[in-house]
């Protein structure tokens, strides 16, 4: 049988087996339908809903505006899949194209879509971690039981970690009236994310908004009342502080842990694959039918020195699923690369916030569009003299011209007249990452054309 | 035929019924300079780029003599003495007029605003049509596309319906003065329009002293009395900015219920699905946007920098027109995009522009046209085109028919 007949057998009665019942899985079910693939199509999830929407469950759910089983994400009518809610997958058999779960059952599967996503790091110790009153957010579950104890009005909300979600968490509570102390290990909110000039900013805005906000400090313990009860927290700097509620906002861990042994290189960060979402095994060889998307999934990106980028972003995980699910039922050329550039938003203090690029790789940044004391402006990161990311602070409909700009490796600083340009705005500043970890000189390749479709990579070998 | 007379054969009134082949022609150069020194850009990803971009102005005061663009007037705000409006405005001016007119009109500081008009548009909608019991022959414009707009904005502003015949006139001469294709001497249509938006700022401002004595729930009363000095819009601000929202919400609603009118009796079959399935409305409204958009082009866009694009340069000062209307109709976006379908998916069309200029007023321009055109086909018995085309308004730039004459029997309801 050659290629071509095996492809079209496939896509006509094929087995595919999607992991993860997550935005992910659920875009690369509908990409393989929307796609041609009639075979058989099993979406396995560990939690017993629906796909759901992430994103609210730190904005209108926290806020008591949306119930947090009202995010069910809209999906394709008539979509043909069989599910497996509320089973976990435990392990896989890449010999025999076996997934086992966790009530015994065994699916086979010609193709496989992981896209089993990343799950909120707890508190580190765990009897800390099981006071009533200890919160995680990550899941629809995570998000109603909070909401239900931000209801009923506790005295004092501590937020560990001033990342996005911690600073979305801490915003909500000040929406809500509540008395919030968010502690941070680094020196400003979202600083690891953004760097310190922006996080200047987000710590202002915290501040403004009422947030008793302490940087430079870690909670060292939690500790309960004989009924088990979140009483109070100990500081790094000896100090204590009364609170009833407290939300651990420590970063996610990648949900890889059923992948051990299986012989893909699935770790810690990830399951590693290539710019075509096909996982790789440990010894570096890309595998031909097991893909990966979303959360879970590390790609090199030529963008960005093909480092290979983990990326806890909504619409990574859309683009990222429909480009596997393409390429499950393609060969050759018709495959397409995941050259997405990086982007989130988040929503905190009445301010949209919107990233699009790496900004961790800046060395330098400059504010293109407006100021940063009016809270409302445009920061482009340079590295190695071109732009490498840009942020925007309730300036989200530009964002796109920086998108352009990274694509095109377009020189920094930015030497071009533009609207809303200060006096002040043409001068780099260090974007004051505290750990900076920047990759070696490398080629340049940039992206061009601009019909997502059409675009193409330009390869510039570096000077010597 | 020449690229570089395009833009000068689409704003000949000759080809007002259908520019659609002239649009096909521009797009096969994606920018283009036209001998009159403006760059016509007409496919849609350098469109949405442009759109995105912040070397582009809106205030064509920075646009460099001697780089042509004469065609249409640039200066309707001399002697009126009135300021810009924010729709001619860059940041951060712009932002701050916008998001203060925004408090009383959506979110986030009035979210249900739009949204609690909906019984009111029903009502007003269900008049009109009641109207016209007795007739069996109806001019859509002059009789429904014209008036049901006119009323909203005059309730959403709270201008008293009575005065409507003075702002009839006012709004005519404002939008005259933004033809380029008249025949009419420009230096006195630009005058009357000075006038014209002169006197309606005046009649505003009159109207914003009684609105702050006796508030009520409209727009101009939230504008006079807030309280906070720092969200609160200047007396002169507040009138251009009312000005704006009056004419905009005026003059391209009219277009985009007619055009959908228009469009759905070309279209029997979607006319036959909408009066049975009234959620058709919804994705229909957004394919009419992309098919016959009521704004053809944005004319006031200036490079404020030599700009690379598509492989032409567009030079520092030039004056750019941004045909939006080619970019809805450009195969390169759109599968078949000369035909009609109210079910299209992925439908990202440039009915309302798209950055930090995108409509204003597109939720109510949205629910006021699926409530219309609902309402139409499901009460007008049997309607048929007495002219096909109908004849058109002058202007280019809001592009729609003048009258559209339309045979029915009966109303239904």
């Amino acid at each position: 049988m050659s290629a071509e007949t095996a492809l079209r057998d496939f896509r006509r009665r094929g087995r595919v087996v999607v992991v993860g019942a997550s935005l992910a899985g659920l875009r690369g079910a509908e990409a393989l339908r929307a796609g041609g693939f009639t075979g058989s199509l099993t979406v396995v999830g560990d939690e017993a809903r629906e796909p759901y929407d992430r994103p609210p469950l730190s904005k209108q759910v926290l806020l008591g505006r949306t119930a947090a089983d009202a995010t069910t994400l809209p999906r394709r009518h008539g979509l043909d899949v069989r599910w497996r809610l509320g089973v976990a997958a435990t392990g896989l058999n890449l010999a025999e194209r076996r997934v086992s779960l966790a009530d015994g059952d065994e699916i086979e599967y010609d193709r496989l879509l992981i896209a089993t996503g990343a799950r909120a790091r707890p508190w580190f110790r765990e009897a800390e971690a099981a006071l009533d009153g200890v919160f995680v957010l990550r899941t629809a579950d995570d998000a109603a039981w909070l909401n239900r104890r931000l209801a009923a009005g506790p005295r004092r909300v501590l937020v560990v970690g001033a990342g996005f979600t911690g600073s979305e968490i801490a915003s909500a509570c000040r929406e809500r009236g509540l008395e919030v102390t968010v502690v941070e290990r680094g020196p400003a909110p979202l600083v690891g994310a953004l760097g310190g000039v922006v996080g200047a900013v987000a710590a202002r805005l915290q501040r403004a908004h009422g947030v008793d906000l302490r940087c430079g400090v870690t909670v060292t313990s939690l500790e309960g009342d004989a009924a088990g009860r979140l009483r109070r927290a100990h500081l790094s700097d000896g100090s204590t502080l009364d609170a009833e509620v407290a939300v651990v906002g420590l970063g996610a861990v990648r949900n890889t842990e059923w992948l051990a042994g299986s012989g893909l290189a699935a770790g810690p960060r990830g399951v590693a694959c290539d710019a075509g979402c096909r996982a790789f095994d440990v010894h570096g060889i890309v595998t031909d039918d097991v893909f990966v998307a979303g959360d879970v999934a590390r790609s090199p990106h030529p963008l960005f020195g093909y480092q290979f980028l983990s990326l806890e972003h909504w619409g990574n995980a859309v683009e990222q699923a429909e480009i596997a699910a393409h390429n499950m039922i393609s060969s050759g050329l018709a495959r397409r690369p995941h050259l997405w550039v990086p982007a989130f938003w988040s929503a905190q203090f009445g301010i949209n916030i919107k990233s699009i690029g790496v900004p961790p790789m800046g060395e330098e940044i400059v504010v293109t569009q407006g100021a940063l004391e009016e809270d409302r402006f445009v920061v482009t990161y340079g590295f190695q003299g071109r732009v490498i990311a840009a942020v925007a602070f309730d300036q989200a409909r530009w964002i796109d011209f920086y998108r352009r700009l990274i694509e095109s490796a377009a020189p920094f600083p930015p030497d071009f007249p533009n609207v809303d340009r200060r006096a002040g705005g043409t001068r780099p500043v260090p974007a004051d990452f505290p750990d900076p970890s920047l990759p070696s000189h490398g080629p340049t390749v940039t992206l061009s054309g601009y019909s997502p479709s059409e675009r193409r990579l330009q390869f510039t070998p570096a000077r010597a | 035929m020449t690229q570089g007379t395009l833009l000068k054969q689409i704003t000949d009134y000759a080809n007002r019924a259908d520019p659609y082949p002239l649009y096909a022609e521009l797009r096969r150069t994606p920018v283009s300079r036209q001998d009159d020194g403006v760059y016509a850009v007409s496919t849609y990803w350098e469109i949405l780029s442009l759109l995105h971009d912040p070397r582009i102005s809106s205030d064509t005061r920075n646009r460099l003599p001697g780089m042509g663009g004469t065609l249409l007037a640039d200066s309707e705000e001399e002697d009126t003495g009135l300021p810009p409006s924010f729709i001619r405005l860059d940041p951060p001016e712009h932002d701050r007029l916008r998001r203060l007119a925004m408090r009383p009109f959506g979110p986030p500081h009035t979210p249900r605003r739009i949204h609690d008009l909906r019984g009111e548009l029903d009502r007003m909608v269900t008049g009109l049509i009641d109207g016209l019991r007795d007739r069996r022959e109806v001019d859509l414009v002059d009789d429904f596309a014209y008036p049901f707009p006119v009323m909203v904005i005059c309730r959403l502003l709270g201008v008293p319906h009575e005065d409507e015949a003075r702002f009839h006139v006012w709004a005519e001469q404002i939008v005259a003065g933004i033809d380029p294709s008249s025949s009419e001497d420009p230096a006195q249509r630009q005058q009357a329009a000075q006038r014209a938006r002169a006197e309606l700022g005046r009649y505003l401002a009159g109207l914003a002293e009684e609105h702050r004595r006796t508030p009520r729930d409209d727009l101009l009363s939230a504008m006079v009395t807030e309280q906070d000095p720092r969200e609160r819009l200047t007396p002169i601000e507040m009138i251009t900015t009312a000005v704006l929202l009056f004419i905009a919400g005026h003059e391209t609603t009219v277009n985009l219920i007619t055009n959908g009118m228009l469009t759905l009796l070309r279209n029997p079959e979607t006319l036959a699905r909408l009066r049975k399935e009234p959620e058709l409305a919804v994705p229909l409204v957004e394919e009419l946007l992309r098919f016959e958009p009521p704004v053809q082009f944005l004319p006031q866009r200036t490079a404020l920098t030599d700009i690379d694009i598509a492989g032409t340069v567009i030079p520092k000062g030039a004056p750019i027109w941004l045909v939006l209307a080619s970019g809805n109709r450009d195969p390169r976006r759109f599968e078949d995009p000369d035909r009609f379908d109210p079910e299209r998916v992925d439908n990202q069309h440039f009915g309302f522009g798209s950055g930090v200029h995108y409509c204003f007023g597109a939720p109510l321009a949205r629910l006021e046209a699926q409530i219309a055109l609902t309402q139409l086909a499901r009460r007008l018995g049997d309607p048929g085109l007495a002219e096909d085309p109908p004849p058109y308004r002058r202007n280019p730039v809001l592009r729609g028919p003048r009258h559209l004459k339309i045979a029915f029997d009966g109303v239904v309801g």
